[in-house]
């Protein structure tokens, strides 16, 4: 167990190394990326001389490695500064917005991680049945129209007949149950979205194991087939499953603008990519920092995970 | 109560008097036909989704460049000047205003108006809310207009504002929506403050999504501002406006996707508003750069694709056909009597013989982040004119970044404007020689002789002959192709009442919906 | 009652064309491979009569489509009915014509992204697997940062800055693409180099390219092909996505994704006209990965 314990403390570390690397190539980028702030706050309407005076204001002529030195320099005093565009702390901006985002991932995973796990041992019970190939065309179907579209096509069967809204408005008098019944639709929008990932990744993994001596043995000795399955091959199968999961889960935390968009979701996506489109480099940095340690501590919670499911990996590390 | 209007026209010469003469072309019903107009009614909460705002949107004037964000200042805040319905300049702040030279204004702020705040609004407020765009230290997309001002001070309850040249139309720039009236404090006005005295004082706001506001219960305007509570919302998708405004969830929406147009008529849900303007979609050319800077390949390429075909499919029949004119048909000196340039691609070949070539290969940018469409109208066009010999290759370029990378940069791409109230401003910002936003770099002695002189002309018909003039020559020698002008669309739930005649200056009854409409 | 029409033409056509290739398939095979086609289900079948389908819709495009690529007809939104038998778009260009080429231009790309991705993916990530230690660490860590941007708007990033010419499209969504497939091969093979006949390939002193060749890549084989058939169709959605922010391939081009896209507020009125390019990349998705799943139903070696 100590091995674990180490792994983590390693993996920990470079998991701040890696939130610095980030910090730098966000930066770089949004740098190389053509104008600035100034520019994309007065648009069209921009002057040289107005974009010289708001340049000065907000200290963009300062030389890049100094603004990022001064970012820096806060950050790792726990002060993540303020908007330059509208001058909003970052923790004010970005609270509410990672609740939002943290709620919708946690709905959609709540309804897609079951869902696909049970359709995908299933699958792999009764391979090759009718079960397992309309269950696959369907999730493959799902999978295979763009997310925009998909939830085009739920709000035209499910909120125009009434059923359920067609955007979500969440103000501060919404309780949670008005929550979950208003974000039902984006949440089932990612889950149409993730299932079919999640469901064959499972049935493949499984599938895998199944011409294995023990497997053979197992069947062998007289064992139900579904207790093979859940006994013997599900278990030594975890390891890509629980790989899968994390993926999929982190999409649902940092890749969602799109269904944000859609369903007029106040969430961090949309978020970063208008602060992408003006530049605003400290929002930018604050929400890429969010998603990164998103990802950071879901693969290294997969890989302890998997570790622990396959002794043989222990001695390695 | 002093009719303002009335003393208004009495204190103005005779010189000035046709800047109040403007009517629109857009709408006007016929005399006489008087709609059974229902009576304004108060009450109810008007929610309005808006297909614009980000969540880097703040309060500061200078900075307001999204619909969302001038219909959010405009339910807050007045203005010194109104545009109404008609296009006619209307007192709001200012009671009434008067200039005997065209150089020395005269604003007369009116007295026992308040800011949400319960300050009273003074003339040192206008003056500090003015000053705000100038100065070199001013960030203001508005400092342009005040490159001709050169003292602006306080005299009684007045402001007098002094220019360096007359002009005849300074009033017009004063209803700019960049210059609402907030409150000072030491001459200056702070740019994160919320507090104005319109008709709506901001109960909550998240950038980029929603606000809330409630009826102001001290508003000056009696007859302004019914509802009891109005939320703007924030709806980026086109879709997703249209299932909002479907489902209920909002009461208006605008920039109706014009594909959609026609389906949502058949539906019965909602009404379709449709209101011409002067807003116009442009194609630029750098007529600094070969082969644009001769005006013979600049006309081949204006004969060499089909106006109504873009007029039919970018805005499904919401606009018209325009000729290369800046100068819309709800402007008071549109020409319409101009020869019209229609597909003609042996005009086009005529005009590439001029210019000594026999066929043309160019690059046209273009990104919907200029006008929507841009790049499927610039796919039309590229195929109209091969006809012509005319190869238009058409480069999409990212919808990010577009206005610093793109525009006056490449030297053939999309543009887009919004129109402007008067003659003088639209050419002077854009056509006039050297203007920061003459974004196809074109210069014509002539044209910028007529212009000073227009500005300070006293006679009407003189006047009208020369925007007329100064029309003619930026449609055939200018360096700009604007092939439409578009209509501001938008669709209204069955409650929402409108008065019979809707501003077309800007979207949303000129940002003014939220104070001028009603729940039938 | 109209979709259930739909859904017993759809199973009809299903059968038909499922046998129908798979007798074909069986006549035309090397003996060898007889035996192969004969035990072949109905889904693989199915699956492979469409891809040859499209991959021969994709190289005789200019010979099917009865009209230019961009090539304005009449009005936009015109009736299905001849000569435009799938109507015209908005922009009145032949819905027919843009299909057959957006299947050779979506079709191509989503190939050549998916099998770059791949290459670059699997033989990174089992090479790391395999020699461990500090290699292992950096790669991780490497990738385990650009994955840690999200991938939509790393994309948007980088498209931004070097343009969205379809090259530089293919190297961003590949680039993308390649550090999911690295986890996933790292991982799978991470479980394989435990195994004895490792350490006794090893201690025979294979060399490495040959022990991922031989001996690892076989065995990992099965999961890899699965996430293959997915991340094949992932690449339409990216470049869906993409053309929501107002990237994605430049028109005129027709490719399905953008097609998608640029008809899809018809949707809300129950209009059909983007259900035909989703249709077409559901239809391939779905294809490819039938046969993906014979494909590991062989490699698993299960008799039944």
């Amino acid at each position: 167990m100590n091995d674990i314990w180490r792994m983590i403390g390693q993996r920990l570390l470079f998991g701040l190394l890696t939130l610095f690397v980030i910090s730098v190539v966000i930066f770089g980028a949004t740098e190389l990326l053509p104008g600035d702030l100034a520019r994309e706050l007065l648009g069209q309407s921009a002057t040289e001389e107005t974009l010289a005076a708001l340049r000065d204001q907000l200290g963009l002529n300062d030389p890049a490695p100094l603004r990022y030195w001064n970012w820096l320099t806060a950050a790792l005093q726990g002060d993540f500064g303020v908007s330059m565009a509208t001058k909003r702390p970052i923790a004010d901006l970005v609270g509410a917005r990672l609740g939002n985002t943290l709620f919708l991932a946690l709905y959609a995973a709540a309804l897609s991680v079951p869902i696909s796990l049970t359709l995908g041992v299933l699958a792999a019970l009764w391979r090759n049945s009718i079960f397992d190939r309309a269950s696959n065309a369907l999730a493959l179907t799902a999978i295979s129209i763009p997310e925009f579209f998909v939830a085009y096509i739920l709000v035209l069967f499910l909120a125009q007949s009434g059923l359920f809204p067609s955007m979500v408005r969440i103000t501060g008098s919404t309780t949670f149950g008005d929550q979950l019944y208003m974000s039902f639709l984006p949440a089932l929008t990612l889950t149409l979205v993730v299932t079919a990932h999640m469901m064959r990744m499972t049935r493949a993994a499984i599938i895998n194991l199944l011409a294995n001596p023990y497997i053979e043995m197992a069947r062998l000795k007289g064992m139900s087939p579904l207790r093979v399955v859940l006994r013997h091959a599900v278990p030594n199968a975890l390891a890509p499953i629980i790989n899968v999961v994390a993926l999929n889960l982190a999409y649902l935390i940092t890749g969602v603008v799109v269904v944000e968009v859609v369903f007029v979701y106040p969430g961090l996506g949309q978020l970063m990519v208008d602060a992408v489109t003006n530049r605003d480099i400290a929002v930018v940095q604050a929400i890429a920092l969010i998603f990164a340690s998103a990802y950071v501590l879901l693969n290294l919670i997969a890989d302890v995970l998997s570790t622990i499911s396959n002794p043989r990996l222990m001695h390695r590390s | 109560m002093k009719n303002p209007m009335f003393s208004h026209e009495m204190t103005r010469r005779g010189l000035l008097k046709s800047g109040m003469a403007m009517t629109a072309a857009g709408l006007i019903l016929p005399a006489g036909m008087a709609m059974a107009q229902t009576e304004p009614k108060k009450g109810g909460v008007f929610r309005a989704g808006i297909g614009h705002g980000s969540s880097t949107d703040g309060y500061d004037p200078g900075l307001w460049d999204n619909l969302y964000a001038q219909t959010f200042a405009a339910a807050r805040h007045n203005q010194l000047i109104e545009v109404s319905a008609d296009g006619a300049l209307v007192p709001e702040i200012a009671e009434s205003w008067e200039s005997a030279d065209g150089i020395t204004w005269t604003f007369k702020i009116r007295q026992g108006v308040s800011f949400h705040s319960g300050k009273p609004v003074t003339a040192d407020d206008a003056v500090a809310s003015l000053n705000h765009h100038r100065g070199d230290a001013s960030t203001s997309a508005a400092k342009p207009f005040f490159d001709a001002v050169t003292d602006i001070k306080v005299d009684g309850q007045s402001v007098v504002v002094t220019l360096s040249a007359a002009n005849a139309d300074f009033p017009y720039l004063m209803s700019d929506y960049h210059l609402p009236v907030m409150p000072g404090a030491d001459g200056k006005i702070d740019p994160t403050s919320t507090d104005g005295c319109g008709g709506y004082v901001v109960d909550s706001y998240e950038p980029g999504v929603q606000a809330t506001l409630n009826r102001n219960p001290n508003y000056w305007k009696s007859d302004r501002a019914h509802f009891d509570q109005i939320v703007l919302l924030s709806i980026l998708d086109p879709a997703a406006r249209l299932n909002a405004l479907m489902t209920g969830e909002v009461d208006v929406i605008d920039q109706v996707d014009p594909a959609t147009i026609g389906l949502l008529e058949a539906r019965g849900v909602a009404k379709i508003l449709s209101v011409s303007g002067n807003a116009h979609y442009v194609f630029t050319m750098d007529a600094r750069a070969a082969p644009y800077n001769d005006n013979n390949v600049r006309l081949a390429l204006k004969y060499a694709f089909d106006r109504q075909e873009l007029v039919d499919k970018i805005l499904a029949g919401h606009g018209s056909v325009a000729n290369d004119n800046p100068i819309g048909p709800a402007s008071r000196y549109y020409f319409a009597e101009m020869e019209a340039k229609t597909y003609d691609p042996d005009k086009a070949k005529f005009h590439l013989k001029q210019a000594g070539m026999d066929k043309l290969e160019v690059t046209l940018s273009a990104a919907n982040a200029a006008f929507s469409g841009a790049v499927d109208a610039a796919v039309l066009m590229s195929e109209k004119a091969a006809a012509a010999g005319i190869t238009i290759t058409v480069d999409r370029v990212p919808d990010d970044g577009y206005f610093d990378n793109v525009w006056m940069k490449k030297p053939f791409c999309a543009s887009y404007w919004g129109g402007r109230a008067v003659e003088d401003q639209m050419f002077t910002i854009a056509y006039q020689t050297g203007a920061a936003w003459n974004e196809s770099f074109w210069s014509n002695a002539k044209f910028d002789t007529l212009l000073i002189a227009a500005r300070s002309e006293l006679d009407e018909a003189k006047r009208r002959e020369m925007y007329q003039e100064m029309q003619q020559i930026v449609s055939f020698e200018g360096s700009t192709i604007i092939p439409m002008y578009n209509n501001y669309v938008m669709a209204l739930a069955n409650t929402v009442a409108t008065p019979d005649k809707v501003a077309n200056n800007w979207n949303l009854d000129g940002f003014r919906a939220v104070e001028r409409w009603w729940f039938a | 009652m109209q979709i259930l029409l739909a859904v017993i033409i759809g199973l009809a056509l299903f059968f038909a064309i499922g046998l129908a290739s798979r007798a074909t398939l069986r006549g035309l095979a090397p003996a060898h491979l007889v035996p192969t086609f004969r035990d072949m289900p109905l889904t693989a079948s199915f699956g492979l009569a469409v891809i040859l389908i499209y991959v021969v819709v994709s190289v005789l495009a200019p010979v099917l489509a009865p009209f230019g690529e961009s090539e304005v007809m009449g009005a936009q939104y015109l009736p299905w009915a001849a000569p435009y038998h799938l109507g015209t778009d908005k922009l009145g260009r032949d819905m027919l014509t843009r299909l057959i080429y957006g299947a050779r231009n979506t079709v191509g790309i989503a190939f050549a992204t998916t099998a770059l991705a791949f290459v670059v993916g699997t033989v990174l990530g089992i090479w790391a697997a395999l020699v461990g230690g500090w290699l292992d660490q950096t790669l991780s860590r490497i990738v385990d940062a650009l994955m840690a941007i999200p991938a939509l708007i790393f994309s948007l990033l980088l498209l931004t800055i070097f343009g969205t010419s379809v090259l530089s499209l293919i190297l961003v969504i590949a680039a993308v693409d390649a550090t999911r497939v690295y986890r996933l091969a790292r991982s799978v093979a991470q479980g394989i180099v435990v195994m004895d006949y490792i350490e006794a390939a090893r201690l025979r002193g294979e060399g490495m390219w040959r022990l991922i060749r031989r001996e690892i890549l076989p065995n990992a084989m099965a999961p890899l092909v699965a996430e293959f058939g997915l991340r094949f169709c992932f690449v339409f959605l990216a470049i869906s996505a993409l053309s929501f922010l107002g990237l994605g391939i430049k028109p005129p081009t027709a490719d399905w994704g953008s097609m998608v896209r640029e008809n899809a507020t018809l949707i809300t009125f129950g209009d059909v006209t983007p259900l035909l390019p989703a249709g077409a990349i559901a239809l391939l998705t779905v294809a490819v990965n039938f046969v993906v799943d014979w494909q590991l139903h062989r490699a698993s070696g299960l008799k039944e």
